[in-house]
């Protein structure tokens, strides 16, 4: 059996252009249980990144006992990656998970039941709206509850309390995927499928490290990479990830410097005649000013300004602009640095360009970072209005009203939602003293570690935590609640491509621990939100219930879930929205008819200027006469605004890596993983570890003009001049809030910073120095397995295995595999 | 010929707004996106300002103060603190960057009148920016507002 943490990805099942991904059946059991052990086997899908791998968890004497991946499902054909595989079910069952809620009581948290935790948050929430209104009141959620949570959620905020300050951390990981929809195809809504991997002929990764983000989808890549007609691959990373290392063009550009890049390819589809005239024609609007805005960019100003090769340019661009079928998919690479939104347009851009949307083989995919990141964007727990309704258009907020019962004006729509940035702004002025934050760490997750610290002990805040374990957030709160999490409660969510899987609930949560909707509806109840005719506003029994008033909410909507059941989500696959009437087995792929949903009903915003985030307003947009047509929204680069300098002379950038999760609250529990990637490091390059005299292991001081972290050094493969360090290692493992004088949180040298459009935070571009600080007492941990891998090969430095407590069994079945649109008749 | 006064009146009034950016952009550093983009705005008005010179060095310049009408434009004399000041500092800059915008309406119309395509390549090159100033000045403060008004 295949040790999973030596070999990430896999066996390898090749398949050719068109042919459908053979089944691969995953499955890890505890140890010394065997299959016929099992007594249940409880359907669920994974949620320890956004790919959205169906699987079964094992139930044996109450108690999850393992998972296996779900062959008849469309989107991992029976594959689970290792988080999913070790992480999933043993990341719940922490010796250390909470328990009872806790109060703060003279500076300490102590348990106490639920009642009174609950009259506590109440207490203050009534006493704050009652002297000052509802702006005194903020959330901050997740991307990792179920729909129903979210739509609770949303409609507490929204039509209980009326507050505008609601957000996700799908702000720091997401929101530009949805920005970038926004502003080209008029709303949210994933064009492409995963099934586009398996007819494409070249794919294009922008920023997107999928080999460690999203192993699965990888192993899908690799299998076309394996098969007969191998499509092309281009990669733009920073680093020599694993992507880079199978790709025919690597553009490993100066972070920063996306959008230059951008500019550059889409002005060599115009010169080299490359565009679908007809297309951008009948399709597109704005192609003269985009055309005008990216003739600067010549491959030789892109060489210059992003540190790569003008001939791998137009390389790049050439595959982009002959395949016959493009994939393209963009992540973090993107999302979190410098012109994020505008960036991502322009990858839309490219597909409009070319006329490549809605077809097999011709997808976009704006990542997700999180397995329901799209369901916050949905429901409304970020902020945006649910169902992709546009706060700037009155007959939307009207829909709302009448669906919940309560006045328009009860509902804020009068600007912007408030960004989580902004969300934490008004709490360090004081102006929000009552924020809940529920299944998210913005303690060691967002930018500027000790600044967010310090917001959150800050006096006059009452800080409610709801979570799994006593994160470092939860160690400051006055009121943690405990909660239930996967495996031990029931929802649906939906992942990257539309495809909504339901997670049953397989064992009881620990001790007292309630889910995060039995907590949201206690709150509503105690706090007696009641609809215009006296009804309770929240009166939902279960999630099944939530799930029905979600799909009123997205009847006719792009997201339309009126064909998706509980029941249907049974037995089968997922199912992509939209779901309904007209697509009763779901929908693969949108737009395919070039109709985009950018009329003046339809649109879920009326646009933004990209440089400045200016909102553009109905009256000029409307003046624009879109109609229909997508909008090929163009902008002028700017350089980042923290370049490295003498003081600061390298670049600072930072991610995710294949073993660990966000801030580890489960992966860090889970033993193969934890001893995969069990502390700290920062990888250097090879250059630049000669220049400072650094060794493999050797402790480093990182510092940047906010802060500094000290860890042990990994020379390795990412570009000279750049310096990366992962953002999982936090201080809960020893029981601090904060470095205590060790300092290995990624966020203590980022900085408050964001993208105009998508608010979302530049957690990948800022300037630092790097020093050596001690001889290493041994290699650094940095895994061998992927993008970390040592430059150059080093003895010295064990090879990342997990021994026979990480093998895996995988049975490759002559199954026919699942196929989306192929779902109904069940 | 009234025009120096106009496009004398536009060269100081981008400078002074350029100026008012950057002061902005340091008393409320505290705001990112404020800081930011104040300053690649104020970057664009010195950008415009110096897109007036070869007109002016055809049609000269001439100070607004000597005119009886007496334009002119104020910058900003310091910046205030706290929610309510941005506010009131974000107003007074849109009032300032409103002035400029008319001000090109203006000139506009009268290098139309003049057919003077030198100076209608510079309107169309600086006044789309100056309308994308105002609407961003504007979204920020209606952001701000409820918040500053209702809850400081």
């Amino acid at each position: 059996m295949p040790d999973r943490i030596a070999d990430v990805w896999g066996t390898r099942t090749p398949f050719g252009r068109d042919a459908l991904w053979p089944v691969r059946l995953d499955q890890k059991l505890e140890d010394g249980v065997g299959e016929t052990d099992v007594e249940r086997w409880v359907q669920s899908a994974c949620t320890l990144c956004s790919n959205g791998c169906a699987c079964d968890i094992a139930v044996r004497g109450g108690r999850m006992v393992g998972v296996r991946g779900r062959t008849a499902d469309v989107v991992n054909h029976g594959r689970l990656g290792p988080k999913g595989l070790f992480g999933s079910w043993q990341g719940m069952q922490g010796g250390d998970r909470l328990t009872r809620p806790l109060v703060r009581v003279d500076g300490e948290l102590v348990e106490t039941d639920w009642d009174t935790a609950m009259d506590r948050i109440v207490a203050r929430s009534r006493q704050l709206l009652d002297e000052k209104g509802p702006l005194t009141h903020g959330f901050y959620t997740s991307g990792q509850l179920y729909l129903e949570e979210y739509y609770a959620l949303g409609i507490i905020g929204k039509a209980g309390l009326g507050t505008p300050h609601m957000d996700g951390n799908t702000r720091l990981c997401t929101a530009t995927a949805a920005a970038a929809m926004k502003e080209s195809f008029g709303s949210d809504g994933q064009p492409g499928s995963y099934e586009d991997i398996d007819s494409c002929d070249a794919v294009v990764l922008y920023g997107h490290n999928m080999a460690e983000t999203q192993t699965v989808l990888w192993m899908r890549v690799l299998d076309r990479l394996a098969g007969p007609d191998r499509p092309l691959v281009v990669c733009v990373d920073p680093r020599e990830t694993e992507v880079a290392r199978h790709a025919d063009v690597h553009l490993p550009i100066r972070p920063g410097t996306n959008l230059a890049l951008m500019n550059g390819l889409v002005r060599e589809l115009f010169h080299n005649g490359w565009v679908d005239e007809g297309y951008v024609a009948a399709h597109t609007v704005g192609v003269e000013e985009l055309r005008r805005t990216v003739e600067q960019w010549t491959p030789e100003a892109v060489a210059e300004t992003c540190g790569v090769d003008a001939d791998d340019v137009r390389a790049a661009a050439r595959i982009i602009g002959t395949s016959e079928r493009v994939l393209s998919t963009v992540l973090q690479g993107f999302y979190q640095a410098s012109q994020a939104t505008a960036a991502a347009c322009q990858v839309n851009n490219l597909h409009l360009l070319r006329g490549m949307i809605g077809r097999p083989g011709c997808g976009i995919l704006q990542m997700n970072g999180q397995p329901t990141a799209q369901n916050t964007r949905e429901t409304g727990a970020d902020g945006d209005l649910p169902g992709f309704r546009n706060w700037e258009n009155p007959d939307h907020v009207a829909e709302l009203a009448a669906l919940w019962g309560v006045d328009v004006d009860r509902i804020p729509h009068w600007s912007p939602p408030t960004h989580a940035m902004q969300i934490f702004r008004y709490v360090e002025q004081g102006s929000i003293e009552f924020l809940w934050v529920s299944a998210t760490n913005p303690a060691v997750s967002m930018p500027q570690s000790a600044r967010i610290r310090d917001v959150l002990a800050q006096d006059g805040l009452f800080l409610v935590v709801q979570d799994l374990y006593l994160t470092e957030t939860a160690m400051l709160a006055d009121v943690v609640l405990p909660a239930a999490g996967w495996g031990e409660k029931q929802g649906a969510f939906t992942n990257v491509n539309r495809t909504v899987h339901l997670a049953d609930k397989a064992v009881e949560p620990p001790g007292e621990a309630r889910s995060d909707l039995d907590i949201f509806l206690d709150y509503a109840r105690r706090m007696d939100f009641r609809r215009n005719d006296g009804a309770p506003l929240l009166d939902w029994s279960g999630p099944e219930d939530g799930f029905r008033a979600w799909q009123e909410c997205t009847r006719g909507k792009l997201c339309d879930y009126t064909g998706i059941t509980y029941e249907r989500l049974r037995g089968g696959s997922g199912i992509p929205w939209p779901c309904n009437d007209e697509h009763p087995d779901g929908t693969a792929r949108l737009y395919g008819d070039g109709v985009f949903r950018t009329g003046m009903a339809d649109a879920e915003t009326y646009g933004h200027d990209l440089l400045t985030g200016a909102t553009v307003g109905p009256t000029a947009y409307s003046a624009m006469r879109v109609d229909g047509r997508a909008v090929l929204k163009p902008a002028a680069y700017q350089p980042p605004h923290e370049e490295p300098s003498e003081a600061f002379p390298l670049r600072y950038t930072t991610g995710r890596t294949v073993y660990q999760f966000h801030t580890r609250t489960r992966t860090g529990r889970a033993r193969q993983l934890r001893r995969a990637a069990p502390s700290a490091w920062v990888e250097l390059s090879v250059a630049d570890a000669a220049r400072l005299d650094v060794s493999e292991g050797d402790v480093v001081r990182v510092r940047s003009p906010r802060g500094e972290i000290v860890v042990p050094a990994r020379v390795g493969d990412v570009r000279e001049g750049t310096v990366f360090a992962p953002f999982h290692y936090g201080y809960w493992d020893r029981g601090d809030v904060g470095p205590d004088g060790r300092p290995t949180a990624a966020n203590e040298l980022t900085a408050t910073e964001w993208d105009p459009v998508s608010k979302q935070p530049l957690f990948k571009v800022a300037a630092v120095r790097v020093e050596k600080i001690a001889d290493a007492e041994g290699p650094s941990a940095a895994p061998t397995t992927a993008a970390s891998r040592p430059a150059r090969p080093d003895a010295r430095v064990p090879e990342t295995v997990g021994g026979p407590d990480a093998e895996v069994e995988e049975r490759i079945r002559p199954t026919e595999p699942p196929r989306a649109e192929d779902q109904g008749g069940r | 010929m009234l025009l120096p006064v106009y496009l004398g009146l536009l060269h100081r009034s981008e400078q002074l707004l350029a100026e008012s950016f950057r002061q902005v952009a340091e008393g409320h550093a505290a705001e990112p996106d404020v800081f930011h983009l104040c300053r690649t705005l104020a970057d664009q008005c010195e950008d415009h300002a110096e897109a007036l010179l070869p007109v002016i060095e055809r049609y000269g310049e001439a100070d607004p103060e000597d005119e009886p009408e007496r334009l002119h434009a104020e910058a900003l004399s310091s910046t205030r603190s706290g929610p309510v000041g941005l506010l009131r500092d974000l107003q007074d800059v849109y009032v300032l960057g409103s002035l400029v915008e008319i001000t090109w309406t203006m000139v506009r119309q009268a290098a139309q009148g003049l057919r003077d395509d030198e100076l209608l390549a510079s309107v169309e090159a600086c006044v789309p920016e100056t309308e994308v100033q105002l609407s961003w000045l504007r979204t920020r403060m209606k952001q701000a507002a409820p918040q500053a008004l209702v809850a400081s």
